[in-house]
């Protein structure tokens, strides 16, 4: 087993640690036979669950299985106590840094963060500017990207603050394990996540908009059948309680917005959204959308209806804004912040372009709006040619890029037909905001490159999933 | 028809019913006992599932201590339980193999396989003095799955007449009953005084309620709100589009022992008792319920509908 990386069970060739010592002793008990049953066994279940995604571009694709890795990953309340401040933090931090963007500005003003890299990012949405979501709240569901390197810190690699998908595999990826491993599981005594749907329905209710009934009407807006997610989408709505609808089951009157049902219009309060801000609206952004509802940001702006989330939050995602976080945390709560950023270059600096360009080969390089693992440069698994072509891009528009070390995220057992080997990790809690506070369920959704060396966990990219536990503390000996 | 005949159908559907509720509650505890103690996961509720399942009294009497093994051994393949899984099987299938020529044969086989596959499940049991999880699980699935088969094949496959009419009969007397007693348990966290802002530790005792009558996304689609105690006896209780609410069981039982009456031209103190029993039901709101003691409520319910059983039990079985 390689020493290079933090093995979140052996510790690399230390001793083991005793969060891991059942999960150990279980992989030691268990013949390599009943492990491959146990893996087909999960196989079979996600089949029939219909838990899919598609890949986009991929002919014959378009109902694949992200692969389940059936050893869950296990963390220690007190690692998950400490991550989870942080996760608050960072998420209150965001919201603020929100409102401020699109009213005030002071932070610009005060000169923490650079105007231009706020004013020419695509995601910036003049329409949101000078007026006041409900509440005060953008970001209600957020997906924080976070890696370990050891034992100690957490790292945050990214903020997902558009639409963060994944939630669907962290909520049937626990069911699945319980069925498959019932003793391995009873013996654990893991912290649920089941009330994740209860507690995304109470953050949605909680800022419908002020004029709105008591029982607000919630809908899941969903590009339709044919979109990757569209699997989670239905499974939320349906765990919530609340219609799946597409845009054509909207419109807009008066700059109320009214869903067609059997019974006539019905009013909608709030709209939780999984579809890009570029096809809310042909009347405001793409005219060419279909998917869309025309008027929806007229009623939107009229404070008639919520979104969730709200327009405009891509540009918390945008990793040279990333780059300012604890800057961003420091200004609006005097804290420093509690999860690390990674090491990162702004390409747009000139020095670190110099730096960057010198060190492609041991580099990551992304585009600052890019995601999913696509248009990223890893430069440990890249020829020499893809590196110049890459220089090439870089040097035409350097402020597009930011650069970070390869990191050398963590590793947790998997489980393959060859036996059992370490592969790199990383984690995405869900972190919820309602006018009543925020909410987050113990572990989230790990995602694991199954690819042996690889350290791209994108499902877009062949990553798979795992269950992630969240344990009393065990001490270690 | 011969009242031995409906005797034996009406039993066959409440045994089917039976080992249902069991494995779904079983697998309830289950899940609740795996929690962390900070979510309110705690031993003392399998004394909660026995006394739900009926089977606390007796026991007492076969087991000296109360550890999770034995509560789960007793619950599902005890032969001194006479309502443990196993021997809800066997009994329904006792009573399908009496009546043979009034089921159909797509009702027969299911039950006859089924069965069959408790045969060898025992067979693993026995020769390993008990079960592991992972079987466990996989028994309870089939318990559970066996149920549905049966109820679905009589559904698709019976000629309306009065066998078809006793048999959901028992299945709907016996699902009051379950749901009834879970809710008994169950009472003190349904208690508005339970109730917390901002999340409580009840909130798993809710979910694993909803679970036990697989009502946990029905909940949502009924309420459009978070799980809280008040809505949950509303459901479980006054909701006639829940399948497994009282009100719904007795809509049912209420439209069976019509049929039957109908057909044979009489009416009787079945009839009288279901009718009594429902317009309560009906004129019932869960307000009213809650003030005058959801405990009280349950526990006059399961007389009027143990009081029921019997009626049917003497205007048709034994005379």
């Amino acid at each position: 087993m390689s020493v290079e990386f933090f093995d979140e069970m052996t510790r690399g060739d230390q001793s083991p640690r005793a969060v891991y010592a059942r999960i150990q002793q279980w992989l030691k008990d268990t013949p390599p036979d009943v492990l491959a049953s146990r893996r087909s066994q999960a196989e079979l279940m996600f089949r029939r669950i219909g838990i899919t995604f598609a890949v986009y571009g991929q002919a014959n694709a378009t109902e694949r299985l992200i692969p389940f890795d059936i050893i869950p990953r296990v963390m220690s309340r007190t690692e998950w106590t400490k991550l989870e401040k942080g996760l608050v933090q960072r998420v209150k931090a965001l919201n603020m840094f929100l409102a401020d963007i699109y009213n005030r500005r002071d932070i610009i003003r005060a000169g923490v963060v650079p105007e231009d890299i706020i004013f020419r990012n695509p995601h910036f949405r003049p329409e949101m500017t000078g007026w006041r979501v409900p509440h005060d709240i953008y970001v209600h569901i957020a997906g924080i990207d976070i890696v370990r390197i050891d034992d100690k810190d957490f790292y945050v690699l990214e903020d997902n603050a558009r639409t963060p998908s994944g939630v669907s595999y962290m909520l049937e990826n626990r069911e699945v394990m319980m069925r498959l491993a019932p003793d391995l599981f009873a013996r654990h005594r893991v912290a649920p996540v089941e009330n994740y749907t209860d507690a995304l329905l109470s953050s949605l209710h909680s800022v419908a908009p002020r004029n709105a009934a008591d029982d607000p009407t919630t809908v899941v807006l969903t590009p339709g059948q044919y979109n990757s997610a569209y699997y989670e989408h239905s499974f939320l709505a349906d765990k919530l309680g609340v219609e799946l609808v597409e845009g054509r089951d909207l419109s807009v009157r008066d700059d109320v917005v009214y869903m067609r049902t059997t019974r006539g219009p019905q009013r909608v309060d709030v709209i939780y959204r999984r579809l890009d801000d570029d096809f809310l609206d042909p009347l405001c952004f793409r005219p060419d959308s279909a998917l869309g509802v025309p008027g929806l940001m007229s009623a939107y702006r009229a404070g008639n209806v919520t979104l969730a989330n709200a327009v405009g939050t891509g540009i918390s995602d945008d990793k040279a804004v990333y780059t300012y976080m604890p800057d961003i945390i420091r200004f609006y709560l005097g804290e420093e912040a509690l999860l690390k950023n990674v090491p990162t270059w702004r390409c747009r600096e000139p020095d670190a372009l110099k730096y960057v360009l010198e060190h492609l080969p041991e580099l990551v390089v992304k585009e600052v709006n890019g995601s999913g693992g696509y248009g990223m440069l890893v430069g440990p698994h890249a020829s020499k040619t893809e590196i110049e072509a890459f220089a090439e891009k870089l040097k035409h528009d350097p402020s597009n890029f930011i650069a970070q070390p390869t990191l050398k995220l963590s590793t947790c057992p998997a489980s393959f037909d060859t036996g059992v080997a370490p592969r790199h990790v990383d984690l995405r809690p869900f972190v919820l905001s309602g006018s009543d506070g925020v909410r987050i369920v113990p572990g989230g959704l790990t995602r694991v490159a199954l690819k042996e060396g690889s350290l791209v966990v994108n499902s877009s990219q062949g990553g798979g999933t795992k269950d992630t536990w969240v344990i009393d503390d065990v001490l270690d000996a | 028809m011969l009242a031995r005949t409906a005797d034996n159908m009406y039993w066959l559907a409440r045994y089917m019913e039976r080992a249902d509720f069991v494995a779904r509650i079983v697998d309830a505890t289950l899940r609740l006992e795996a929690l962390p103690k900070t979510y309110g996961g705690s031993e003392t509720e399998w004394e909660s599932t026995l006394t739900a399942a009926g089977a606390w009294d007796s026991f007492k009497e076969a087991y000296g201590s109360l550890t999770p093994a034995n509560a789960i051994e007793f619950l599902t393949f005890d032969k001194r339980n006479p309502s443990s899984i196993r021997n809800c099987i066997e009994c329904a299938r006792t009573n399908a193999r009496a009546v043979r020529t009034a089921l159909t044969i797509e009702t027969w086989e299911c039950i006859n396989s089924g069965w069959l596959e408790l045969k060898r499940f025992e067979a693993t049991h026995d020769q390993k003095g008990g079960f592991d999880r992972d079987t466990l699980a996989r028994f309870l699935e089939f318990a559970k799955k066996m149920s549905l088969d049966a109820d679905g094949s009589a559904y698709r496959t019976m000629l309306r007449d009065d066998a078809y009419w006793f048999s959901r009969l028992g299945l709907y007397v016996e699902r009051a009953d379950n749901t009834a007693r879970i809710l008994d348990v169950k009472y003190h966290v349904l208690l508005p005084e339970t109730e917390t802002v901002g999340g409580s530790l009840d909130y798993f005792q809710w979910t694993a309620i909803l679970r036990a009558v697989s009502a946990l996304t029905a909940y949502h689609w009924v309420y459009r709100d978070s799980v809280n105690p008040r809505n949950i006896a509303d459901l479980l209780i006054l909701k006639p589009e829940m399948p497994r609410s009282l009100i719904s069981c007795y809509e049912n039982i209420g439209r069976f022992v019509d049929s039957i009456s109908r057909a044979y031209g009489r009416q009787g103190p079945s009839q009288r008792r279901a009718r009594q029993v429902l317009t309560r039901l009906e004129n019932l709101k869960i307000d009213e319920i809650q003030s005058g003691g959801l405990h009280e409520f349950i526990t006059d319910f399961l007389d009027d509908n143990n009081r029921l059983g019997a009626d049917i039990a003497e205007q048709y079985l034994l005379n």
